[in-house]
């Protein structure tokens, strides 16, 4: 289900599954596209989770899918200090992020991340699609010349209204985890759905995905 | 073409276009790519060329990414064999 919690500037929602259970998992959703082409297979896991037992929460990042926040004023820190936040709130004793979730997850907190990714990756790919479609329309761009805009009066890439925060955010980003443990794709037995262009899911991938947590949090 | 550059492009289409391995397979030189999937908007050239950077560990410049490139299988193959050789 769907329910709101408390974060400055409003409140924000986030899909749970919770029987007030003593196993506790946060999940930081991937940044941009990925997160659209992955919230199925993040829902599904969550299920999977439940059924084994878990309590899961999915938070939206302020300014991204239900959020009434303007994408364009948020920061990697607005959105760490947002995931500390949910973590407190539902009172997360895991977490797992997923790709780009690493950028922003509380680190203190045990658990995994899946396929991390630096934040200069993700700006990369996000400048090449507003370079290819400005060509389109006839306009010859490149990012170099985007990103400096950017940097200075924030940029709109592929649909994102990127702020001048969050593109410098981006550049330098690494991922934080500390201790949590790497899952790779390879371990999920099929081809990353944050790749694949039109949304899919995979419940097989989101039972392995789920599985592999239970038996960590078991251990 | 070499053999790897081959498994590892059909390998990277199919996770960016959910293509079946039985389509993939069926890949050729001359198969079309650009114009004839719609799938590929300008978000999923970013990611296809995002994705074979990973794969390959090769980096490509904006002027590579053109419809010439990405005409058939067989042009975008070439590409990156250039790249890995280069």
């Amino acid at each position: 289900m769907i329910v709101a919690w408390p974060c400055s500037g409003g409140d924000e929602f986030a899909a749970v599954f919770d029987r007030d259970r003593r196993h506790r998992l946060l999940i930081v959703p991937p940044l941009f596209a990925e997160m659209n082409r992955t919230r199925r297979f993040a829902i599904d896991t969550m299920r999977a989770l439940d059924s084994a037992g878990i309590d899961s929460f999915l938070p939206d990042l302020p300014g991204t899918n239900e959020s009434l926040q303007p994408l364009a004023s948020q920061s990697l820190h607005s959105w760490r200090t947002a995931m500390a936040r949910a973590a407190r709130h539902f009172a997360a004793t895991h977490v797992l992020a997923l790709r780009g979730g690493v950028l922003v997850f509380p680190n203190a907190l045990p658990g995994w991340v899946l396929e991390p990714v630096g934040g200069a990756s993700l700006l990369r790919q996000m400048l090449r699609a507003a370079v290819l479609a400005a060509r389109e329309t006839g306009e010859y761009v490149d990012s170099a010349d985007l990103l400096e805009t950017g940097r200075t009066e924030g940029l709109r890439l592929a649909g994102y209204d990127l702020g001048p925060a969050l593109i410098a955010g981006l550049e330098s980003a690494r991922p934080l985890d500390e201790g949590q443990r790497e899952i790779r794709q390879s371990e999920l037995g099929g081809p990353a759905l944050w790749l694949r262009a039109e949304p899919g899911h995979d419940p097989a991938q989101s039972a392995r995905l789920a599985a592999i947590i239970a038996s960590g949090i078991a251990a | 073409m070499n053999e790897h550059t081959d498994a590892g492009l059909r390998d990277v289409l199919g996770q960016v276009l959910g293509l079946s391995p039985a389509r993939l397979a069926a890949m050729t030189a001359p198969t079309p790519l650009l114009g004839a999937l719609p799938e590929l908007d300008s978000m999923a050239i970013a990611t296809l060329f995002g994705a074979l950077e990973d794969h390959f560990g090769v980096i490509f410049d904006d002027a590579e990414l053109t419809g010439d490139t990405l005409a058939t299988f067989g042009t975008l193959a070439a590409l990156v064999q250039a790249k890995r050789a280069g």
